[in-house]
């Protein structure tokens, strides 16, 4: 729990020199500094809801690897038993039941993570890069600058995602290249948006202004100096638009323009509209358990992650 | 600064934000999206077929003048006649609104009041078990796909045990109640996680405040403390929140409309998408960034309303 004079921070009538006075005075010097990153690592592995996350985040990835290199799985497209066959426990591959074509229901969840780990990380990198160089341009150099950016985000983030996304992937065609872009594309806004207020308070301080009067250039005080102080923002946010690409790639598969050719959570997600009127629940409930369990361990690890980097929030949510 | 030369600053500022939008809508579906008569008459349509369509559809005009006719549709909300169904989308809209309503007020009514009372109750136990079990609850909540609760819930409680209509939808006061009963119930769900955790976040940043330490020093009790003091602060960015989010209740909900055949502005759009009726999905992009942008301006001069500790610039 936060106590009452860091919390104060939040508002806005509190000077900001005052603040970093009190803090001097309450916080004794330690005689040897851990760094942000070994602090927040300390509390991450104390956190074990965190830990386990990161144990699902991992085993999520490796299977993806897996597939991508049809080391598992690779006989996805098989049929191995009759249509809709219901879940048994007779064998493995029939734990989930079976699609249309007698395929294992379990499998092709298996397969769909691959889809769901490489939408999740390719737009999250995206996202970053695109969010992070316009947000660090614009509250470094201010002016004009900074009014386009601000005035192109703003623009952007007035039309619905949806609209903006429906729109990108109509354009570029089916696939999960489009899915890539149309998320990418779209997703940076909140992370610019952070990034330049970061930089914008962060640009007068002491330390940027040292490295000023050493010849520092404008470049190197923001991409050496400045965004390395800002970076635990970057990752917090990067977890969540893992989590939130991965749950638009089903919306998209759902109005038609996800990934083609490969099973992914959307598709099969949307085969079950069809599906549960006959009474085949099985491959909603496969596509909803495998994509439950990462959003999940992704939700915890944000949440986790902001607790540990960002100790200003620390006990709030 | 006083207020009205704020607004008035605000509402210029609005101009070049919606040439923007009009000029992305521009790019997105008269530059890139390529020539449309294809899609609409098929394979095999002749050359002539094709110049007659473009030049019915004022494609065969220069790019700026298609660009004018956004922007002018923008300010006027004559948005002209849909490629499918040939009606005039205004009147489409205006058609829509209503049924797109009836579900969208009473559930998000419900479902913000409902969040608000809960994260009030969780903040009484902040950091103790019940506070952590809700928000891991709302956290699980947010993780299943919304398309998930939508295809259960209507195969289960309407179709499998019959509890509700399955979909359709009838005009006029007491009737639709009964179509919107299961719609509406699986969007207070979807809501209750992120509301619930930000609601949480707002009253908890508050708890820590001076003000309410000095409160409760006076003597006063909790339930004082949080309902006099705590909620009246916590209010400001729980309304800017709610306020926000209007614009959003006219346009319906996309998928629960279209999976619960609800008449309304999200089933327009979404059959608009499936369809490539580009009038219609113009249509609406336009209308809901006016929507956005002015509810955002809305927001922003309540916040200074009702918070003078914001000053304004």
């Amino acid at each position: 729990m936060s106590s009452p004079s860091s919390s104060s921070s939040n508002t806005t009538t509190v000077d900001a020199s005052t603040m970093n006075n009190r803090e001097n005075h309450q916080k004794p010097i330690p005689l040897k500094g851990r760094s942000l990153w070994s602090d927040a690592f300390r509390r991450l592995s104390k956190n074990k809801m965190a830990l386990t996350s990161l144990i699902i985040l991992g085993l999520y990835s490796l299977t993806a690897f897996l597939t991508y290199s049809n080391i598992i799985v690779s006989d996805w497209s098989e049929s191995i038993g009759p249509s809709y066959a219901p879940p048994s426990f007779e064998d493995i591959r029939l734990l989930f039941g079976t699609d249309i074509f007698g395929r294992s229901v379990l499998y092709k969840a298996i397969k769909g993570t691959q889809v769901a780990m490489s939408v999740g990380l390719i737009v999250g990198i995206i996202s970053v890069v695109i969010g992070v160089l316009l947000g660090a341009i614009a509250g470094f150099f201010g002016g004009i600058v900074d009014e386009i950016i601000v005035w192109f985000y703003t623009t952007l983030s007035s039309i619905p995602n949806i609209m903006l996304l429906i729109a990108i992937t109509f354009i570029l065609g089916k696939g999960i290249f489009s899915v890539y872009l149309a998320l990418g594309l779209t997703y940076w806004v909140t992370l610019c948006r952070i990034i330049r207020g970061e930089v914008m308070r962060h640009k007068d301080r002491d330390y940027v202004q040292s490295a000023f009067s050493l010849g520092a250039s404008r470049g190197r005080r923001l991409f050496v100096h400045i965004i390395p102080n800002v970076s635990h923002l970057i990752i917090i946010q990067f977890s969540l638009l893992f989590q939130t690409a991965i749950k638009s790639e089903v919306i998209l598969s759902f109005i038609g323009l996800g990934v083609q050719g490969t099973p992914s959570w959307g598709t099969m997600i949307d085969d079950a509209k069809l599906e549960l009127a006959r009474g085949v629940w099985w491959q909603l409930a496969a596509a909803t358990l495998f994509m439950f369990v990462i959003v999940l361990a992704l939700n915890i690890l944000g949440d986790a992650l902001r607790d540990a980097l960002d100790p200003k929030l620390k006990g709030k949510d | 600064m006083n207020i009205y030369s704020y607004v008035l600053r605000r509402l210029l500022y609005v101009i070049p934000i919606l040439l923007g939008v009009c000029f992305l809508i521009f790019i997105l579906f008269n530059v890139v999206a390529g020539d449309p008569t294809l899609v609409l008459l098929g394979k095999h349509a002749t050359l002539e077929q094709m110049a007659e369509l473009r030049h019915q559809l004022g494609l065969d005009r220069s790019l700026f003048m298609q660009y004018l006719d956004i922007v002018k549709s923008a300010f006027t909300f004559d948005f002209g006649r849909s490629w499918v169904t040939k009606q005039d989308i205004l009147y489409m809209i205006k058609e829509g609104t209503i049924p797109s309503l009836t579900l969208t007020i009473p559930a998000f009514t419900l479902g913000t009041i409902l969040a608000i009372i809960i994260s009030l109750f969780v903040s009484l136990y902040r950091g103790g078990k019940l506070d952590k079990s809700i928000v891991f609850f709302c956290i699980a909540l947010m993780s299943i796909p919304s398309l998930a609760y939508i295809l259960f819930g209507q195969w289960f409680f309407a179709y499998k045990m019959d509890m509700f209509e399955i979909s359709g939808y009838e005009f006029g006061f007491p009737y639709f109640i009964p179509y919107i009963l299961l719609p509406g119930i699986i969007w207070v769900i979807i809501s209750l996680g992120p509301d619930i955790r930000f609601f949480r976040t707002v009253i908890l940043d508050e708890v820590y405040q001076d003000y309410v330490r000095t409160a409760k020093a006076k003597g006063l009790s909790e339930n004082v403390v949080l309902f006099k003091h705590v909620l009246k602060n916590a209010m400001i960015p729980i309304i800017t929140y709610v306020v926000i989010q209007i614009p959003f209740l006219v346009l319906g909900a996309l998928l629960l409309e279209s999976f619960f055949s609800i008449p309304g502005l999200g089933g327009i759009t979404l059959n608009a998408i499936n369809s490539s009726d580009f009038p219609v999905i113009k249509a609406m992009t336009v209308l809901s960034a006016v929507g956005y942008i002015l509810f955002s301006i809305l927001t922003d001069v309540l916040y200074t309303v009702v918070d003078p500790r914001v000053r304004l610039k």
